[in-house]
């Protein structure tokens, strides 16, 4: 057996034979390790930074963050690190801003480290996580009232260019609050290709709430490398496990715009000549989203919590495109908004009904919302989804071809998208307002119909008035 | 050339490492990877190359570490212990990793299965001088409070008992020694069978006997006999996963297993915590004393997740030996076969559809074919079975692609979700006009039986009737309600009732979560009772209107919420009131 190079740190190598798309190839190498971080310098003396991606005797592909633009085969130098991903944290980066590597970009120090922490983060033992159940306010009916979120869950915006998820994203980051609990929510933002004006408006949104110094962001936006979006959420997600199960932190993550994410996925798979799977995504993309998605939870015994809340923007609305479709797979629910909504001028657009929270039904009743809260979310869920058949029906037939309960039901749908969906960007309304305008609406519709809430409920009330 | 017990890594590219100079590995083989012992399966041989896929992240290896053989194929542990546990895609008890290495799974953890410590009392059957044969019951350990543990000879072994001990043992004690004339065998309560080959058997029969699960849905339209297969395929948000709880909390199997084959987390954390808490309605005691689980969670290493259910499979195989009616849940198969796709796109093996392999349908077929009601292995006539039902996740819940496709071909029951229904929140939103049943034919003879002759007649009825249903709807989106003849109009509100008061089930209603079947006959004759009498009303000349708006109409709607008890007395007056009141109305003339 070959002795091992004494100083591993120094294993520098001008060997790059190959430069393609995001790839670069080193041959001569020495026990390299698969994962391993690589530092490259430019015939320009540019630094760069790129990633083992796989090892073989005497040859290294190497994925390169920042573009390969500039590298040549004869004077770019290679040096292997030993060590794989990491970042460095402390409790000093809240209120910081990191680039889509984890380096400062707000002018501030270097972090001075508690711990470097590989960024692929182990996955959590089923056996240690608590199941999330604490209902999260958001002062958002479609989303308290329809579609509950609690802590540790993942729950994504679907939602399509030119729609407003980021002020939704940011007023639910602004308003998210657990009832009787006086624990702030620190946010991490991750921002992967995203312009400088969205970048902004979640600035001066966090901003001017006062709350910065709870904030830390990494930011990638649509100019910077593509391939570093494939680091981006990983550090974001390693930052907030640090806070949430070291400092008992609660933690929300907003990571945008994950279809971004996804190309970048797609286009080192196609530069690697991977098969491809659904429309050239790689075949792997599910495990790959599940990775990140599935770093949100709750661990037993640990105070702190991790809430994901993943923005991504269907191309052309399409619902079952890979990466709505796969997101949806993992995530535990959506939110999806609709362009229909937002032509009719309603904010925010949250289409209820493809809309869902799996965790749901942990979270509400009886000393977590209200008693009624189940019965009352599935009866206006019944009631808007017949409504909204009856409308494309009516467009057929005309209105006085219904019948009674029909043209009730269409009423409802009316009323329910007027004066339920719709609410003011700053707008926080409690879970008490919201339940008891469900119960406004709902009292439009004869007391026989509400056939899903118990009937001790509808008692107490069905036309009482708030 | 001689046989190496130890090569080198040679490449490493995610899950897929190769190793070299390794000439006399066997395909499936166990091997372990690099310094920290990761544990890989070969997959494909090339001279003295193999093709290994390891169960655990690679993130680290460097060419040139050593893979050492360990000369055994995949297997899973049996024996006691089983049945509570709670298990990784490659039968590792995640209890006892956490114990090891804390709330996040590290890589390299080498832990036993079956706790090697934990003593257990061995009950013998058979005395010295007994003459036993392959799947001969030898004695009787009490698992968990309902599960009666049989200890077996294992399959290829008989002999004459020469000695059989009575007491307490661990796993890995002798405790019978069998002589079959050429040597002695000494057995202890634990085999080991490798998962990816069935377990022996000695006859498979056809399926006679349903699997009831308390849900409306399936045991009426669309029955899963023991010993069945079922897909239950859909989109995200369709209500997969919640089915298959369901149908783990109350089907009427002896034993659960149920496989999280690369899915949520917080899924596997909410099974893990109820299904303790869950009362079995069979036993009395809690659901997890006849249940294990295995959870290769969406974000575990993926190779893990290939093999998870053979690992699943091969301890139901296991408990249906014992003479038991196992059932194994596997949510989700497509994810297995993202798994296999991930895997072969590796290899570099020409993709099929999708850049699946193109032996997925066969691996699927070999995977469903291992379900079966049987005749066992052992002297005595014994019979177990194996019912799978496994979700499928279509993408883009478009039911053509090849998982679903390939699924389709190899099962009998077919319980399509459907997005349109879930939407609603009408649950469990499985469309009852393209989903089938194999098995119904099969079945008749015990329903006929047990339930009653009218049951599958009623079924019939109530069939024609939402088809009809959706041919009326179709006329209703073009012209109109009102343009429907009377007659029309009232039946229209007859197939909502069958919608939203039969088919619709509420998973989390403490008393609607489960409807024995008897009470499922009951609500089908209050359905079809109120049906005629709509009928005749309507043929006296009183407007649908007003048959619509009859009181007890609402009382029908209730009538899941009464508890399974006291439904024969609610049939009683419920069939009273629907007569008097149509009576009464018919009177009114």
């Amino acid at each position: 057996m070959k002795e091992k190079p004494k100083d591993i740190k120094s294993r520098e190598y001008r060997s790059v034979t190959q430069v393609a798309g995001p790839l670069m190839i080193v041959e001569g190498v020495e026990e390299v390790a698969y994962g391993e971080v690589v530092y490259i310098r430019t015939p320009e003396g540019d630094n760069r930074m790129g990633q083992v991606l796989e090892s073989q005797e005497n040859l290294a592909i190497v994925q390169v963050f920042e573009g390969t633009r500039g590298l040549d085969t004869d004077q770019t130098r290679v040096r292997f690190s030993g060590d794989i991903m990491r970042i460095a944290l402390s409790k000093e980066i809240l209120g910081r801003s990191f680039d889509g590597l984890g380096r400062p970009i707000d002018g501030g120090p270097e972090i001075i480290p508690e711990a470097r922490l590989p960024i692929i983060g182990a996955a959590i033992n089923p056996t240690a996580r608590d199941y999330p159940n604490e209902f999260i306010q958001t002062g958002i009916s479609t989303i308290d009232g329809m579609n509950t979120l609690v802590r540790g869950q993942k729950l994504p915006i679907f939602s399509g260019a030119g729609l407003p998820h980021n002020e939704l994203a940011a007023q639910i980051a602004r308003q998210a609050t657990v009832l009787g609990s006086e624990e702030p929510f620190s946010v991490i933002f991750a921002a992967m290709g995203i312009t400088h004006e969205e970048a902004n408006f979640f600035m001066n949104s966090f901003e001017s709430t006062g709350a910065l110094e709870r904030i830390v962001s990494f930011i990638n936006l649509a100019d910077d490398p593509a391939i570093e979006r494939i680091i981006t959420p990983r550090m974001a997600l390693t930052a907030a496990e640090f806070l949430a199960f070291n400092y008992d932190t609660h933690v929300l993550v907003i990571l945008t715009d994950m279809t971004n994410y996804c190309e970048a996925l797609r286009e080192i798979s196609s530069a690697r000549e991977e098969v491809p799977g659904r429309r050239g995504y790689p075949g792997y993309m599910y495990t790959d989203l599940a990775t990140n998605y599935e770093r949100a939870g709750r661990i037993i015994g640990r105070k702190g919590s991790i809430t994901q809340m993943p923005i991504l923007s269907m191309p052309d609305d399409d619902i079952t495109h890979p990466v709505p479709d796969l997101t949806g797979y993992i995530t535990e629910g959506q939110f999806v908004l609709s362009r229909e909504l937002h032509r009719k001028g309603i904010y925010p657009p949250v289409d209820v009904l493809p809309s869902l929270s799996r965790l749901m039904n942990e979270g509400i009743g009886e000393g977590r919302t209200r008693a009624d809260h189940l019965g009352v979310s599935d009866q206006c869920y019944s009631a808007y989804a017949e409504g909204r058949d009856v409308r494309s029906l009516v467009a057929v037939v005309g209105e006085e071809a219904l019948s009674e309960r029909d043209r009730l039901n269409l009423k409802f749908a009316d009323i329910f998208e007027e004066r339920f969906v719709t609410q003011g960007v700053d707008e926080n309304r409690t879970i008490e307002q919201t339940l008891n305008l469900g119960w406004e609406l709902l009292s439009s519709l004869p007391e026989g119909e509400l056939k899903r809430i118990d009937e001790k409920y509808v008692k107490q009330y069905y036309k009482k008035g708030t | 050339m001689a046989d190496q017990q130890t090569g080198k890594i040679k490449s490493i590219a995610g899950p897929l490492v190769i190793a070299k100079d390794i000439r006399g590995c066997e395909m499936y083989e166990v091997v372990r990877v690099g310094k920290e012992g990761l544990m890989g399966e070969t997959i494909k041989l090339v001279g003295d190359l193999a093709y290994i896929q390891v169960y655990e992240d690679t993130t680290g290896l460097k060419p040139g570490e050593d893979v050492v053989r360990t000369g055994a194929p995949v297997s899973a542990e049996l024996g006691p212990g089983i049945i509570t546990n709670f298990y990784d895609g490659i039968q590792r008890p995640l209890l006892g990793i956490k114990n090891l290495a804390g709330d996040f799974i590290t890589r390299g953890i080498d832990i036993p299965s079956l706790d090697p410590e934990k003593k257990w009392d061995f009950n013998p059957i058979v005395k010295k001088g007994d003459e036993l044969v392959e799947g001969d019951y030898i004695g009787e350990v009490q698992e968990s409070k309902v599960i009666k543990h049989k200890i077996m000879v294992p399959p290829g072994i008989k002999g004459k008992v020469i000695e059989i001990k009575k007491g307490s043992f661990t796993v890995d004690e002798v405790i019978a020694i069998l002589d079959d004339g050429e040597e002695r065998k000494e057995l202890s309560m634990k085999q080991k069978w490798p998962v990816r080959i069935g377990r022996p058997l000695k006859e498979k029969l056809n399926p006679e006997v349903p699997l009831l699960t308390g849900q409306r849905i399936y045991d009426t339209f669309f029955p899963i006999a023991k010993g069945g297969t079922a897909a239950i395929p859909g989109g995200f948000g369709t209500g997969k996963t919640v089915s298959q709880h369901q149908l783990a909390k109350w089907a009427d199997s002896q034993v659960v297993v149920y496989v999280g084959c690369g899915e949520r987390g917080n899924e596997m954390t909410e099974v893990l915590l109820t299904f303790p808490e869950l009362d079995d309605p069979s036993t009395g005691e809690k659901l997890m004393e006849r249940s294990t689980l295995i959870a290769n969670t969406s974000n575990m290493p993926v190779a893990a997740r290939e093999a998870s259910i053979y690992t699943g499979v091969t301890i139901a195989e296991y408990y249906r030996d014992m003479g038991y009616d196992v059932a194994l849940m596997a949510d989700s198969s497509s994810r297995w076969a993202e798994a296999l796709r991930e895997i072969s796109g590796r290899l570099e093996e020409m993709p099929g559809e999708e850049g699946f392999p193109a032996y997925l349908g066969t691996r699927l077929a070999d995977f469903y074919e291992r379900a079966g009601r049987v005749v066992t292995l052992g002297k005595e006539k014994r019979f177990g079975s194996v019912s799978i039902i496994g979700a499928v996740s279509p993408p883009g819940g478009d039911f053509s692609e090849p998982v679903s496709q390939n699924t389709l071909r190899v099962v009998s029951a077919f319980w399509a979700l459907d997005t349109n229904l879930a939407d609603r929140r009408h649950f469990p939103a499985i469309n009852w006009l393209t989903s089938y049943s194999l098995y119904l034919e099969f079945l008749k003879p015990w329903y006929d039986k047990n339930i009653g002759k009218e049951f599958q007649a009623l079924r019939g009825d109530m069939m024609a009737l939402l088809e009809k249903e959706a041919e009326l709807q179709e006329i209703v989106q073009l012209v109109g309600q009102d343009a429907l003849p009377e007659s029309d109009r009232a039946f229209l509100e007859v197939a909502r009732m069958i919608r939203e008061d039969y088919l619709q089930q509420h998973a989390y209603h403490e008393i609607d979560s489960y409807c024995s079947i008897e009470k499922q006959f009951l609500m089908l004759k209050i359905i079809m009772k109120f049906y005629q009498e709509v009928n005749k009303t309507i043929e006296s000349g009183i407007l649908a209107s007003r048959t619509a708006a009859v009181k007890v109409k609402d009382e029908i709607a209730r009538m899941k919420y009464t508890p399974n008890p006291d439904f024969p007395q609610r049939y009683e007056e419920l069939i009273k009131s629907i007569e008097s009141e149509f009576e009464s109305l018919r009177d009114q003339k």
